[in-house]
């Protein structure tokens, strides 16, 4: 509760509307008891006084009535209607939802389908056809009100009590013997309040203008008992000459669901754990660089990665993904980049083009250079140019990585056109060279598909062919194959292999397989913990691993004929948040080779011939 | 077009619904309508005999299929208090409601889906601060008052829109006038929708930011403006369309409010003026004839949508 308050005040909107909203509470529910006017003493003499006359402050209605005094006597009566009738609907709304979603089936149908048709009015004509039956007057008003946001709770709760119903839990406590009755109030209830709170908190400021509102149209509180929304009603008809009469009482209905709202939103947010993480914030369109100090990269490799650390940042705190991570490639070849879910390989890939979300990515420090210049300090125009043209990316998943609702022969041409400011014609003919190349039969049937209508393999194939639309000089590979079947896979890598042989491209390959990149690469990095912890020659690395973790890792990997054998895993799990104080080995806890210096000091990544290893006591 | 058909079955059991509601909700008013057209000096025997021939001798159940089957054949009774048949007024009226609400239909769906997207792209800039509190005012706004506001301001103060009604009395009744007088109760029918419609539009775009297909297109070297055009917003539309659906039903129902401000000669000041006169059979009506409408209209938006998203076969 008190975690509640605070987020809340957090949010300083919020806590206006809050403030705001105790204030109309309180001077509103007081005024009994203020030195307030009579609101219902006419005085015709003193009729349309305007505000700031002498003895009324907002001044006098048609009959004379004193305003302030009315105003305060019509907000509590408002405020009062208002939230008696959400309290009234959420009460059987949820209800209603509760028992249709707990019990389901039939029950669930029958409620659900009368719901429906509740829904199927616009909410006033049934608001209207309730009054028509009960008759004019606020509390009639109110029941229509009420029963017209039923529906409206009984839907949101019914949903919420619906997965909840078929959680573990409930089952445990079924089979602990307790009764429906009792496991929807212990169970379900302290689950499902704060949506009801929620749904409370939006909907009650539209109760309150509905209440108004039919009041205004006279149908709501009958004369000389007045609420804002007939206060409204009667100013209307001196609108012309005596406004005031009208912008009194409107300005505070104004005042009252703006309140409402602001504290509503500040609830919703609260409790709705997604928005604090900052997931709704837009990403930028490069990762944003916060680069302390300037990394010397004096290589002339084709593309050279120096000191690379990029993290993310929640609650202004840098949680680092990949620290220090340096490596070169050189024109034509393809380099390996291992490691498991965490190890910081794809944020590495990510980063070479920026492509980081940011927020909350921040690239702290390194520097990329690609043919002689440093990505990092090029501005978004520059490295755009690069994207999609001489670099380009083939993703994991291409069913959530292909835009589902684009057809892929439109998805084919964008980055010819983005890049080559061509017709369509141009654009056309180069895509459907590229489907062949990556064989693809019935082309001019793909190409008017949409990605949920191709198989995996063909969409993997798409995207390839995707990546290869300007003759890129780099493609970064992120898991091409993992989404796909174990043939597939196989084919995908011949052909990726056959394309950059023939074409000379340099890769960048990420995997977590080390047999697939057996395949294909002819260098390895090994990542752990968002750190290089072994670089070699493919074979080298296959055949005499030397850090530690490596050797693990490939003693996962199953081998065919070679007889049954338990397959040994690697103890523990990686860690997931590298923060930067730690030192020593990150892989130290579940190494079965860890001496006691292995955690004193960070350890450096050591040379020798062409292989590297960040070890103390590396398999020779 | 099968699936056409299959919708408008699949509507028929939410129509009857409707009915049954409208009919026995009707029915439940108290007093007796015979004495209500006769008025209170009726002789008992008067009373009898207009009973019968309205049929309220009958069973409940069974007056309620005699309506229905008067319904279907679009004989929805007479107005007692207007003296014509009820169809042929609601008609009437409904151009006119039709006119005004499918306007402040399209202005919340053009201009919020806009400001929406504008204000997602240019999150926390100055651009989007402005636009969001202006539809946190919007939509706190009630629609009668801040007609009220208008009419003082633009009509009675500036002089630049007439007051009220869909035509001048004099020398109107073109469509130049008709835009003139429509103008005014468009906005304010609109404003709390566009209000709704830009905040979902704004959360929903900054949720398909941040999809891996983004990233695709970002990573193909799109530029940011086509990523918004070309990409988000082609999905955001979808995701949109079932909140324009539910908008619409909001439209019709604040129509009511700006009818009476605005002195527009449609359905909802009808009904209004039905009820306060208990006009049961013009309420019982009207109510059933918007309902109606709006259930087709909802099949429509799913129609689009179904179009628009290859995905939902």
């Amino acid at each position: 509760m008190i975690n509640f308050l605070k987020l809340i005040s957090r949010n300083k909107l919020a806590l206006f509307g809050g403030i705001l909203l105790v204030i109309i509470f309180v001077v509103s529910f007081l005024s009994p008891l203020l030195p307030l006017k009579d609101p219902d003493v006419i005085k015709t003499s003193d009729r349309f006084l305007l505000p700031f006359s002498e003895g009324y402050l907002l001044g006098t209605d048609h009959l004379g009535r004193d305003l302030l005094s009315r105003l305060l006597w019509g907000t509590r009566l408002s405020l009062l209607v208002g939230i008696s009738a959400a309290l009234i609907s959420a009460t059987i709304g949820s209800i209603l939802g509760t028992i249709a979603g707990f019990y389901g089936n039939k029950t669930d149908n029958v409620i659900m389908r009368i719901i429906d048709v509740l829904m199927a009015f616009p909410y006033i004509l049934l608001a209207l056809a309730i009054v028509a039956v009960l008759g004019p007057g606020l509390f009639n008003a109110m029941i229509a009100v009420a029963l017209v946001n039923i529906p409206f709770f009984a839907r949101n709760i019914r949903g919420v009590t619906v997965t909840i119903a078929n959680k573990e839990f409930i089952d445990a406590a079924r089979l602990s013997g307790m009764s429906n009755f009792k496991i929807i109030i212990y169970e379900i209830f302290p689950n499902i309040l704060p949506v009801i709170v929620v749904t409370i908190s939006t909907t009650v400021g539209w109760m309150i203008l509905e209440t108004a509102g039919l009041s205004f149209l006279g149908l709501g509180s009958q004369p000389p008992q007045a609420d804002l929304g007939s206060m409204l009603g009667e100013g209307r008809s001196a609108l012309i000459v005596n406004p005031h009469t009208s912008y009194v009482p409107g300005a505070m209905i104004f005042l009252i669901v703006i309140a409402v709202n602001l504290f509503g939103d500040g609830i919703r947010d609260a409790l709705d754990p997604r928005l604090s993480k900052g997931e709704l914030v837009k990403p930028q369109p490069v990762t944003q660089i916060k680069s302390n100090g300037n990394v010397e990269n004096k290589s002339n490799s084709f593309l050279s990665v120096k000191n690379l650390t990029t993290a993310f940042e929640f609650d202004n705190k840098l949680h680092l993904a990949s620290k220090d991570v340096s490596f070169d490639i050189k024109k034509g070849e393809c380099l390996g980049l291992i490691g498991e879910s965490g190890s910081g390989k794809s944020v590495t890939a990510l980063s070479i083009t920026c492509l980081v979300a940011s927020p909350p990515g921040v690239i702290v420090n390194g520097s990329v250079k690609f043919q002689g210049d440093d990505i990092l300090k090029m501005n978004y125009e520059q490295i755009r140019e690069l994207r999609g043209n001489k670099i380009s990316y083939i993703f994991q998943d291409p069913l959530s990585t292909l835009h589902p609702l684009i057809k892929i022969g439109k998805q084919l041409e964008e980055a010819f056109i983005e890049h080559n400011h061509q017709k369509n014609k141009e654009a056309t003919l180069k895509g459907k060279e590229l489907l062949k190349l990556v064989q693809i039969p019935n082309i001019e049937n793909v190409w008017n598909s949409y990605p949920h209508e191709l198989s995996g393999g063909m969409r993997q194939r798409v995207s390839i062919a995707m990546a290869l639309t300007n003759d890129p000089e780099l493609i970064i590979a992120d898991e091409p194959t993992t989404a796909l079947d174990v043939t597939v896979q196989a084919q995908i890598l011949s052909l990726l292999d056959t394309l950059r042989k023939e074409r000379g491209l340099s890769v960048l390959f990420i995997s977590h397989d080390f047999g697939v990149v057996s395949q294909i690469c002819d260098r390895v990095i090994v990542m752990y913990g968002g750190q290089i912890v072994e670089e070699g020659k493919t074979e080298n690395i296959m055949s005499k691993p030397r850090h530690p973790y490596t050797s693990q890792l490939m003693e996962c990997v199953p081998h065919i004929g070679f007889g049954k054998r338990k397959l040994p895993t690697i103890l523990g799990s990686p860690p997931l948040i590298i923060y930067k104080k730690e030192i020593g080995c990150s892989f130290a806890s579940r190494c079965l080779f860890k001496k006691d210096n292995c955690l004193n000091e960070d350890i450096k990544i050591v040379r020798k011939g062409d292989s590297e290893v960040r070890c103390l006591y590396p398999h020779e | 077009m099968n699936y056409l058909l299959q919708r408008l079955l699949s509507a028929i059991p939410v129509l009857l619904g409707i009915t049954i509601i409208v009919f026995f909700i009707i029915s439940l008013i108290p007093g007796d309508p015979a004495t209500a057209i006769l008025g209170s000096y009726a002789t008992p025997e008067n009373v009898k005999l207009l009973n019968e021939q309205l049929g309220l001798d009958k069973g409940l159940v069974q007056r309620y299929f005699i309506w229905l089957g008067n319904l279907v054949q679009g004989d929805l009774g007479r107005s007692f208090a207007l003296n014509r048949p009820v169809l042929d007024e609601i008609l009437e009226r409904f151009n006119a409601t039709l006119i005004l609400s499918g306007t402040a239909f399209i202005l919340c769906s053009v201009v919020g889906v806009l400001i929406g997207t504008i204000s997602a792209f240019k999150q926390y800039t100055i651009t989007d601060k402005i636009i969001t509190f202006t539809v946190l005012t919007g939509i706190s706004l009630p629609s009668f008052f801040l007609g009220m506001m208008m009419i003082l301001l633009f009509a009675v103060n500036l002089q630049w829109l007439p007051v009220s009604g869909m035509y001048a009395i004099y020398g109107g009744g073109d469509f130049l006038d008709l835009i003139h007088h429509l103008i005014m109760p468009a906005i304010a029918l609109a404003l709390v929708a566009t209000g709704v419609v830009a905040r979902i539009t704004r959360n929903s775009v900054l949720e398909i930011l941040r999809q891996d297909y983004i990233r695709t297109a970002r990573a193909k070297g799109v530029r940011e403006g086509n990523v918004l055009f070309k990409h988000v917003l082609r999905i955001a539309i979808v995701t949109i369309l079932p909140i324009l659906g539910l908008q619409a039903g909001f439209v019709l129902s604040g129509s009511v409010f700006i009818e009476i401000v605005f002195q527009w000669p449609g359905v909802g000041r009808m009904l209004v003026d039905a009820i306060l006169k208990r006009d049961i059979l013009l309420v019982q009506g009207g109510v059933m004839f918007v309902a109606a409408c709006y259930v087709l209209f909802n099949i429509a938006v799913d129609l689009l949508q179904r179009y628009l998203d290859p995905r939902i076969k």
